[in-house]
């Protein structure tokens, strides 16, 4: 690639602003520095019990026996709960609107296995008992006969005549197709065609905390389960599991240290429920972190081919796209990830024929669902690895094939989807190359190679979910500001942006916002902190409701100085008449002002994304999301020949945020999203064989540490023209997704082959050189 | 199991506990209400169980309880408090460089232990002696630049006369070396971003 002068940025005017914009300190750091921040795991009661999962330990068979009597006579052990105990409830993965809900009921996971077990990790029985080391020893104690049943543990063999059916009538948990323009005339108007395949593998998520909590039944006959959670709103789910009513399930979430999407999914929560209610004591139950790996959801392996009609100068004239996806043994979040690797298949690239078909089938692995992302990733190790496929077919700088096809503002995702915001593909790409300054030189043994990657990522759910927030604002006695808001705070600042945007509104400074979040009966619900969506709909909420303050204060503030409301303003926890700053009412006392003559000075409002219909599922076509993030990884990377090691030597990352609400945590998403996908690439793999792990601990499954990539050069661009609060947009999951696909472009760059399959480790460089080795 | 006791003390309080042979450190911390201790995989795979044994991080999931009978323990929340954050606290809060918080008291621990050996690390030494704490959240960068930080703000502290006498005491830093350091830093530490 030859050097790269940035593109310049459209001429965006953003107005000033006083805390929004500002690296501030977060309101939750300090309490996490000093070792302050209770997690999920550190809370106990009196007259707590301890529990325990009982875990397959087959990939597919049917419980011929499962004992429990020795293990519920141990002295000090409370219950023993199996499938029948809890009356064979299911874990309600399905949401409104998801596809083949009807049809695929049957397949939602159970609480408990009922009859067969069809992954190595699946909960069987669970045990609560007055000491960790007694619930321990009461899981030795339940005798297990089990008859192993044929199993399946790829999606293509899923689909073969005759494979092991997980539920009946096939193994395909869901499928989508995409059929838009004319797929044979743009084939035929194309100079040349190239087809590719990738694959990708499992994933762990592999936060820090692991899954965890505790409940208990309160004087109310409430089940109160404080729990690390995305969710706080499964607590609808299990009180259907329960079959109590809905008000009688409390989830108190925690400041979560980690969920990358598989906090989204229900884990320990449903466990301590049913425990909690059958034994009427607190009830605490923590995973280790090899029962992280075996219980809960993993990153979807992937197959993509792309078959792209090119002209010679690189414009796309067709694409044909297929994804295989492998679901695991339950759908849990399946059928979304797919849609949003499908919806998502042509990347922000202008593709006028089209057809996408995808399906997702179930086998006997580990369950796969949510991760940073969603199905994001995957797609972009699809198109951006072809992008760099065709520039080579047709000895085109990568850069000129992707200028060929960018899409704009207003032209339509592979859907039909119209992105309504700044595309600043472009602006980010060649912001990133350029960061990358002199190429590094060969060595006789050691090939540099570089590459890029721009991609696309919806924040916001999926739009015909109805989203919906909630924010609850007011303004104290003495001037400070509450905020109540269901928020769960999972690590990415959530609490602290719409702090940030509530302190900007109300003219005060951020430490005097204080904000209650993550209770799913006193806070405000704000829905799941997933889907990149909670600074979009909960800052936006916020936002809502900060003004409704705000415009209750200037307005009495106004009678009192006897100017127009236009003419005041809040700041410094004033309100201060504009043309002249010496005229204020300090914001104390325009409180007490509002209290006597019984004005309100809080608000509680509610934000609604665009409620749009589902896809037409002949065609595929119709809206999905609200809106797309843009942004573009570019990195270096030095291969060894001999030992095929690849040193990552440099990388940079730009997204358009549309505002930085707070530009430090913006940097800290966008740095830590790029360093997951590089992990991504270059070192994580789940392994099942057979169905069995291989990779059960921290000590084989390897993330990236301190010493493995060098810090990312991170750039923020501000379009401004985001749906959020300020115009922002989300960037949580958009961060992670160019990361991957800029590494593989990169080694392919070095190799002057392309590795199909991740991670690119030792092992395949060696393979893709024609020098295998046992290594 | 038989159980036999102990006396540990853990930031300045001294306990007597009857243990079980296998019990670890970090449990017995934990089980003590040293919550700050974050239990990540108990095989020493994430440091973020990190405290000071007699003066020496280690990860306290890989000592058993017993071993250290007798000894002077500090954990992350010894350090610092909320009221009396320690500087490098101080230096992780801003900087950027805590996101989820669960890998942070770990971090900390390591990140004085450097320190206190090499107050003036370059990065690929702060790098190397954070190898042994995993983050998922923030890639590393903004926790090297706190590290740095803290370092700058630790170096600024020790050259002026009214810390000096504070060294010896684990953890006991006057209020007046914060206060010194404070003003500017925080213009300082959102320079560092972009």
């Amino acid at each position: 690639m030859s050097k790269v002068t940035p593109k310049p940025l459209p001429d965006v005017k953003l107005p000033p602003l006083r805390q929004v914009g500002k690296p501030l300190r977060r309101v939750d750091a300090l309490g996490k520095a000093v070792g302050a921040t209770v997690y999920a795991a550190d809370f106990t009661m009196p007259n707590m019990l301890h529990a325990k999962v009982l875990r397959s330990s087959r990939p597919h068979a049917r419980i011929v026996r499962l004992d429990v009597s020795k293990a519920r006579e141990l002295p000090g052990v409370a219950c023993v709960l199996t499938s029948e105990d809890v009356k064979g409830a299911k874990l309600n993965t399905d949401l409104p609107g998801q596809t083949g809900r009807e049809a695929r009921s049957g397949s939602d996971a159970p609480v408990l296995a009922l009859d067969v077990v069809r992954y190595v990790g699946e909960p069987m029985a669970l045990v609560a008992a007055e000491t960790l080391e007694l619930a321990e020893q009461a899981l030795e104690l339940i005798g297990i006969e089990y008859e192993d049943l044929p199993g399946v543990f790829t999606p293509e063999d899923s689909l073969k005549p005759g494979a092991p059916i997980l539920f009946e009538p096939d193994n395909v948990v869901s499928r989508y197709a995409i059929r838009k323009g004319d797929l044979e005339k743009g084939m035929a108007e194309a100079d040349l065609v190239v087809e590719s395949t990738f694959k990708m593998p499992f994933v762990e998520h592999a936060y820090l905390e692991p899954d965890g909590g505790v409940a208990w039944v309160d004087e109310q006959g409430v089940i109160n389960i404080r729990v690390c959670t995305q969710v706080i709103e499964h607590f609808r789910s299990i009180a259907r599991a329960l079959g109590v009513p809905q008000n009688r399930v409390r989830i108190r979430g925690t400041m979560v240290g980690g969920g990358f999407g598989s906090k989204e999914d229900i884990t320990v929560e449903i466990f301590l429920a049913f425990l909690a209610r059958e034994t009427g004591r607190p009830v605490k139950l923590v995973y280790t972190r090899e029962e992280q790996f075996a219980a809960t959801a993993k990153r979807h392996p992937f197959t993509i081919t792309h078959r792209t009609g090119v002209k010679n100068d690189g414009c796309i004239t067709a694409a044909q796209i297929t994804m295989t996806a492998d679901s695991g043994a339950y759908p849990y979040l399946t059928p979304y990830v797919l849609l949003y690797a499908t919806g998502m298949a042509a990347g922000p690239y202008k593709v006028d024929n089209i057809h996408v078909n995808s399906i997702a089938t179930a086998t006997n692995q580990s369950f796969t669902s949510a991760f940073r992302g969603f199905g994001g990733p995957q797609a972009a190790l699809g198109y951006e690895q072809q992008m760099d496929e065709i520039a080579k077919a047709l000895d085109l700088d990568p850069l000129e094939v992707r200028r060929a096809n960018y899409m704009q503002t207003g032209d339509a995702t592979c859907t039909g989807q119209a992105v309504t915001s700044a595309v600043w593909t472009e602006e980010c790409a060649t912001r990133v190359l350029h960061a990358l300054g002199e190429r590094t030189p060969d060595t006789p043994t050691v090939k540099i190679g570089r590459g890029f990657a721009n991609t696309f990522q919806s924040y916001g759910r999926i739009t015909w979910f109805h989203d919906t927030s909630r924010a609850w604002v007011g303004v104290e006695q003495d001037g400070t500001v509450v905020l109540r808001c269901g928020v769960p705070d999972i690590g990415a600042g959530q609490s602290n942006s719409i702090c940030q945007i509530a302190a900007e509104i109300l003219g005060v400074p951020l430490e005097r916002v204080t904000i209650y979040a993550t209770d799913s009966a006193v806070t405000p619900l704000a829905g799941t902190s997933t889907a990149t969506r909670q600074l979009y709909m909960s800052g936006n909420a916020v936002t809502m409701a900060a003004n409704e303050v705000r415009a209750r204060l200037l307005a009495r503030a106004a009678k009192q100085m006897g100017v127009a409301e236009t003419e005041v303003d809040l700041e410094d926890s004033r309100a201060v008449v504009t043309s002249d700053p010496s005229r204020f009412v300090e914001l104390k006392d325009l409180v007490h002002l509002c209290a006597a003559e019984g004005i309100e000075l809080s608000h509680l409002a509610q934000f609604n994304a665009p409620f749009t219909d589902g896809l037409d599922l002949e065609t595929g076509q119709g809206d999905i999301w609200p809106d797309f993030t843009f942004g573009a990884v570019a990195v270096e990377v030095a291969v060894d020949t001999e030992t095929g090691q690849i040193q990552l030597l440099k990388c940079a990352a730009c997204h358009d945020v549309g505002r930085a609400i707070n530009p430090a945590a913006v940097e800290g998403q966008i740095a830590g999203g790029t360093h997951q996908g590089l992990g991504y690439a270059l070192m994580e793999e789940f392994v099942l064989e057979d169905g069995f792990i291989k990779t059960p601990s921290l000590a084989e499954y390897l993330i990236p540490t301190s010493v493995d990539f060098p810090s990312t050069d991170v750039i923020i661009l501000e379009s401004g023209t985001g749906v959020g609060p300020f115009g922002a947009k989300g960037i949580g999951e958009p961060a992670l997704t160019p990361a991957a696909p800029a590494v593989a472009n990169a080694v392919s760059d070095a190799l002057g082959v392309r590795i199909s399959e991740l991670p690119f480790t030792p092992k395949r460089v060696l393979e893709a050189l024609g020098n295998p080795s046992d290594c | 199991m038989g159980r036999t006791a102990i006396h540990l003390t853990v930031n300045g309080r001294r306990h007597e506990v009857s243990l079980s042979a296998n019990t670890t450190l970090l449990t017995a911390l934990r089980d003590l209400g040293y919550t700050d201790v974050k239990n990540g995989c108990e095989i020493g795979e994430c440091g973020a169980c990190a405290v000071f044994l007699n003066g020496e991080a280690v990860n306290s999931c890989m000592v058993l309880a017993h071993q250290a009978d007798g000894a002077e323990i500090v954990t992350n929340a010894g350090l610092g408090t909320m009221k009396d954050p320690h500087p490098i606290q101080e230096a992780f809060a801003d900087a950027g460089a805590i996101q989820c918080g669960f890998c942070t008291p770990g971090m900390v621990i390591s990140t004085k232990a450097l320190l206190d050996r090499n107050p003036n690390p370059t990065e690929g030494e702060i790098r190397t002696a954070l190898s042994g704490n995993l983050c998922r959240c923030t890639g590393y960068g903004q926790i090297v630049a706190g590290v740095r930080l803290a370092a700058q703000r630790l170096q600024q502290s020790a050259s002026s006369p009214a810390s000096a006498s504070s060294q010896s005491e684990e953890g006991q830093e006057p209020a007046s070396e914060k206060r010194v350091l404070a003003s500017g830093e925080q213009e300082k530490a959102g320079g560092d971003s972009k």
